[in-house]
């Protein structure tokens, strides 16, 4: 599993170099690559099939306790399929979607390096893993949606997805924490249980399992979409086709139902009115309904499909609240396979004939047939259609049962599933019928043809899979969804799970619930301009109070308060900042000491000091003092000079030779700078008035005073013990023997060996600062790089003469 | 600065520093010294025959670009640590070897810590230098 | 020897804050060197010192040839170690600022801060 997933970092990082050199073939050679890491987990199906496990550990933090753990059971096996596989075809399809767009390296990069997090998120047991994985397919996504980033909306949407889902796993990282602590509570474990299969019974008896609930679920119902929260999701159809359909139908978008289901063993209550399941059903149901209306009213083929994704969402949030996994799971393959490939349809529309509106377009089947059979069957499926063998007939089967037996909310989730169901099929008429069979309002705007096999394969292989689901369910959707059922539902289903379509063919309820549904459906698509405006005075209110315009005020006044804020604290002026600092740290210390009411104790034993102690002491002061004072530049340079070499001395004595030695260096080559740069820097200048002056002196002299009274009272405390004991022992060795460090010098082991990492970062930021020196000097523009000064006719270079 | 004392100075201390730099850097494991102090010395090695002649005689006793002896230097430093991570142990973990010598009765000890110091000799090195020389040539 | 150590490292700090706070760039590129000096000494001094105030002149940190280990007392290594990537770091950042004050004046003409806040708008 850790291979799979350093297998396709590296490709993501390698993507622009294959789309450079593999040409048109890019589709092909990238997509081999998740396919094959498909083909191993679905080699896995048998091994988790029985509620087994793969476990994989890596020894990440081990000081910490922290492991990367990675786990694949039934629920992330069903998931890691459908974000491999799902995956290579779009890869495919976008090798010739992208074709000829002049950043196409990029977008493979971003595309692959979504797919890398998203199975790391499902395949993650650990929850700080997990977390991590959470935020790259957040901020990845943020990437693909504002991918044309040269278009607004593109910028918007992709700033709307990354505000609302990132906020949401704010409030998630702070669940997941109470999370781990009041398992490791209920475990007897400290440090608290962060693997998720590790997770103890009875969480929903913690005292912090309301908190528990509503922060993990903040996380969860914002990255699926969940009323009031949906809105992203059609905004982010900014993004490029294959992006929609890879990551706002098929996988990210379910990472929310992905998690709500692993977690759901442990935090259901087991009744309908628990707190858990109460709210999952809530939010599901609403947002199942208003998901549909909303895309009854949309004639954009993608944002149909949108709001159609926001309410099948809805349905498997709410499956999983009523308890029924095995359909929650049925549906979960189910959509992925026709939303999938409905989306990659929407693509080639408007790839080969240039249309996105729905309403305009039809009879592309003469010019597409391939692409409308798809459709068609996809169509179908989405619907729902009764007695028709395809995978969304079972998934709604399944549905419409769960709202039969749901006890006292049986009558409002059928009717709201109902409905749901209705708006549902008008919508798959819209996408997989009108398009290509219904009444053309005028002619495509491109000429219209089939689109290459590539972007062919993925929507034709879906939707054939779609017959193969209901018709030959022992093939994979039986395993792999009963796998998934019983990890979400924590323990083997009393009965097989029956996928095949023909089971369902009795005479029942459900399937006059769905007929009736189906008959509602086809009704509004031949009555839809009376529907629209019938509901327009709706749309009207949303677009005042809607959700929506509700993210936009607080954007607005979001950014208002920032410069606001920002115009108060942060004025530019760099005087005020660090009197700001200054009178906070002075603050702190006043109220530290008020607080413990006692000043600490200093040691007094002060011995005599030597001659050469009292020069160097000397020198320093009077040094300080009248480095404040000079008006030469040059006497300055000198007067910084001798500090240095006093301070150099004052280690060298001290037993520091390693520091002096440094501090002599540095001393040396600060004055060849100085001396390089001081006829060209500028006169000492006085530019505060004396007020100003005898002001700042004070706030300095005050805070070098409390300087001087930490010095004595840190110096006089011991705290710990100082690790320079165990740095004598592990120095040195008979031989080396690959724990100790093998030198004499301590400070250079110290500096090497022990806390060699420390010493890496100093030299990056050397590097970095060295790096910043080069551009300043060498890259500017230069055709204002005249000094004010020399432009005057300046008379103060000369003025100092070279001494 | 045209100084021939200068320039006369330059032309005996710049190796007798380099030198000096160099046993710095590799003695300091035992004794005072190390990565830090050998490349600020050899650094200012290179900025006295700057001084004396100019950067561009320096530039080309270096013969290495400076930009690329940090990215050398921070390679070197970070590579010294992946010999213990391919040992199983935590990244940048001092490893040691003997190796015989011909002609040497002791084996010679080398270890990925001397590495790591050399990359911080190199690293310290090109940065003082990159700093010195950009402003020199800008002030020529 | 601590006693002494404390007056200058608050005598260093004053003076390097109060040339920080000046809206002189070159003031404030002194007040920076004079601030590494004093956070330097302090850390040092705040090591050095024994609890009951007193401060000897130890060996280094240094053991000898065909030992093992440090017999007795010596001066605490470590932060030595500290001070020595402190100073480097120290001479970096001087060498950045400086750099940038001159361009700063080459660009802007001043090196009065106050006039320099267009820049940053």
């Amino acid at each position: 599993m850790m291979l799979s997933l350093a297998i396709l970092a590296l490709l993501s990082v390698a993507a622009p170099w294959v789309c450079r050199y593999a040409g048109p073939a890019r589709g092909v050679v990238l997509a081999a690559f998740p396919l094959g890491i498909g083909a191993w987990f679905a080699s896995k199906i048998p091994a988790v099939a029985d509620g087994g496990a793969i476990v994989e550990t890596f020894a990440w933090l081990p000081e910490l306790g922290l492991e990367m753990t990675f786990r694949l059971d039934g629920l992330g096996l069903l998931f890691a399929l459908l974000v491999t596989l799902i995956g290579a075809g779009v890869l495919l399809y976008a090798g010739s979607y992208m074709q000829g767009h002049h950043q196409i390296g990029r977008f493979f990069s971003y595309l692959i390096g979504f797919m890398t997090s998203m199975l790391g998120l499902v395949l993650a047991d650990n929850l700080v893993l997990l977390f991590i994985f959470w935020e790259l397919t957040s901020i990845t996504s943020y990437l693909l949606i504002g991918f044309n980033h040269d278009k607004k909306e593109s910028r918007s949407g992709a700033l709307q997805a990354l505000m609302v889902t990132g906020l949401g796993g704010l409030a998630m990282l702070a669940g997941l924490v109470v999370l781990a602590f009041a398992a490791g509570d209920l475990a007897g474990v400290p440090g608290g249980v962060w693997n998720m299969s590790e997770l103890p019974e009875g969480l929903s008896g913690h005292a912090h399992y309301p908190w528990i609930v509503a922060l993990v679920l903040a996380g969860c119902l914002t990255k699926s979409a969940q009323f009031p929260f949906h809105f992203w999701l059609p905004s982010a159809m900014a993004a490029p086709s294959p992006v929609s359909a890879y990551l706002h139908s098929s996988t990210m978008v379910k990472a929310g139902v992905y998690l709500i289901a692993r977690l759901h063993p442990n935090l259901a209550t087991g009744t309908a009115e628990g707190l858990w399941e109460g709210l999952l059903i809530g939010f599901g149901a609403t947002t199942m309904f208003v998901g549909a209306y909303l895309a009854t009213r949309q004639t954009l083929y993608k944002r149909l499909l949108a709001y159609s994704t926001v309410s099948s969402l809805g349905v498997m949030v709410m499956l999983i609240g009523m308890g029924h996994p095995d359909a929650a799971a049925a549906y979960i393959l189910a959509h992925a396979m026709f939303k999938g490939c409905l989306f990659l349809v929407a693509g080639i529309v408007d790839h080969e004939a240039g249309e996105k509106d729905v309403a305009e377009i039809g009879k592309l089947f003469q010019a597409m047939p391939a692409t409308g059979l798809a459709a068609l069957l996809a169509g179908i499926s989405m619907a729902g259609v009764p007695l028709a063998p395809l995978a969304g007939f079972v998934a709604k089967e399944k549905m419409i049962k769960a709202g039969l037996d749901a006890g006292p909310l049986t009558a409002l989730l059928t009717a709201l599933i109902i409905a749901a169901g209705s708006f549902t099929v008008f919508i798959a008429i819209m996408t997989g019928f009108k398009p290509f069979f219904g009444k053309a309002q005028r002619e495509p705007k491109k000429h219209a043809h089939e689109a290459p096999w590539p972007m062919l394969a993925a929507p034709v292989i879906l939707a054939v899979l779609g017959i193969v689901y209901a018709l030959v369910p022992a093939l994979f959707a039986t395993p792999v969804v009963t796998a998934a059922g019983e990890a979400i539902k924590g323990g083997p289903f009393e009965a097989a799970l029956r996928l095949d379509a023909f089971y369902y063919y009795e005479i029942s309820l459900a399937l006059g619930l769905s007929l009736l549904a189906t008959l509602i459906g086809v009704g509004i698509y031949f009555g839809r301009g009376l529907w629209v405006k019938a509901t327009s005075p709706f749309a009207k209110l949303d677009g005042v109070v809607g959700p929506a315009k509700m993210y936009d005020y607080a954007m607005l006044g979001l950014t208002k308060g920032s410069w606001a804020q920002t115009r108060v604290l942060q004025n530019g002026s760099l005087q005020v900042y660090i009197k700001m600092t200054l009178v906070a740290i002075l603050g702190m210390f006043a109220w530290a000491i008020w607080r413990t009411g006692s000043l600490p104790s200093v040691g007094t034993n002060f011995e005599r000091t030597g001659l050469l102690e009292w020069v160097l002491i000397i020198s320093i002061a009077v040094s300080a003092i009248v480095a404040t004072r000079l008006g030469s530049r040059l006497a300055t340079v000198a007067v910084l000079g001798v500090i240095g070499y006093a301070v150099a001395v004052v280690f060298a004595l001290y037993g520091g030779p390693d520091a002096a030695m440094t501090q002599f260096a540095v001393e040396t080559l600060i004055v060849v700078i100085f001396v390089l740069v001081v006829y060209h820097l500028p006169r000492f200048a006085v530019y505060s008035g004396l007020a100003v002056r005898v002001m700042d002196l004070l706030l300095a002299a005050t805070f070098g005073g409390v300087m001087a009274c930490l010095v004595l009272a840190a110096g006089s405390q011991e705290l710990f013990a100082p690790i320079s004991a165990y740095f004598n022992e592990a120095a040195m060795p008979e031989t080396p023997d690959g724990q100790s460090a093998y030198g004499r010098n301590l400070v250079n082991i110290i500096l090497v060996d022990f806390r060699s990492v420390d010493t890496l970062g100093e030299l990056v930021v050397l590097g970095i600062a060295a790096i910043g020196v080069y551009t300043l000097m060498k890259l500017r523009d230069d055709h204002e790089g005249v000094p004010v000064a020399e432009r005057e006719g300046d008379e103060d270079q000369s003025e100092e003469g070279d001494a | 600065m045209n100084s021939l004392v200068l320039q006369t100075a330059s032309r005996f201390l710049l190796p007798l520093l380099l030198l000096l730099s160099v046993v710095i850097l590799l003695r300091g494991h035992n004794t005072p010294g190390g990565g830090f102090v050998g490349g600020l010395l050899a650094a200012s090695a290179f900025a006295l025959q700057a001084m004396a002649f100019d950067v561009e005689s320096a530039r080309r006793m270096l013969r290495v670009n400076l930009l690329a002896m940090v990215g050398l230097g921070l390679t070197l430093a970070l590579v010294s640590g992946f010999f213990s991570l391919a040992a199983g142990g935590p990244l940048l973990k001092g490893l040691w070897f003997e190796v015989p010598v011909l002609g040497f009765d002791d084996p010679i000890k080398i270890g990925t810590p001397v590495l790591f110091d050399i990359g911080v000799y190199l690293t310290v090195l090109g940065v003082v230098l990159t700093m010195i020389f950009t402003l020199q040539e800008v002030v020529e | 020897m601590s006693l002494l150590l404390a007056v200058i490292i608050g005598m260093l700090f004053a003076s390097a804050l109060y040339m920080m706070m000046r809206r002189s760039f070159v003031k404030l590129t002194i007040g920076l060197i004079l601030i590494g000096h004093s956070a330097n000494l302090l850390i040092f001094t705040c090591a050095a010192t024994r609890r009951d105030g007193s401060m000897e002149r130890l060996p280094p940190g240094l053991i000898e040839e065909g030992q093992t280990r440090i017999e007795g007392d010596f001066a605490d290594p470590l932060p030595f170690a500290l001070i020595l990537t402190a100073i480097v770091i120290a001479f970096a950042i001087t060498a950045f600022t400086l750099v940038l004050v001159k361009r700063a004046y080459q660009e802007v003409g001043t090196d009065d801060l106050d006039n320099m806040r267009t820049t940053d708008r």
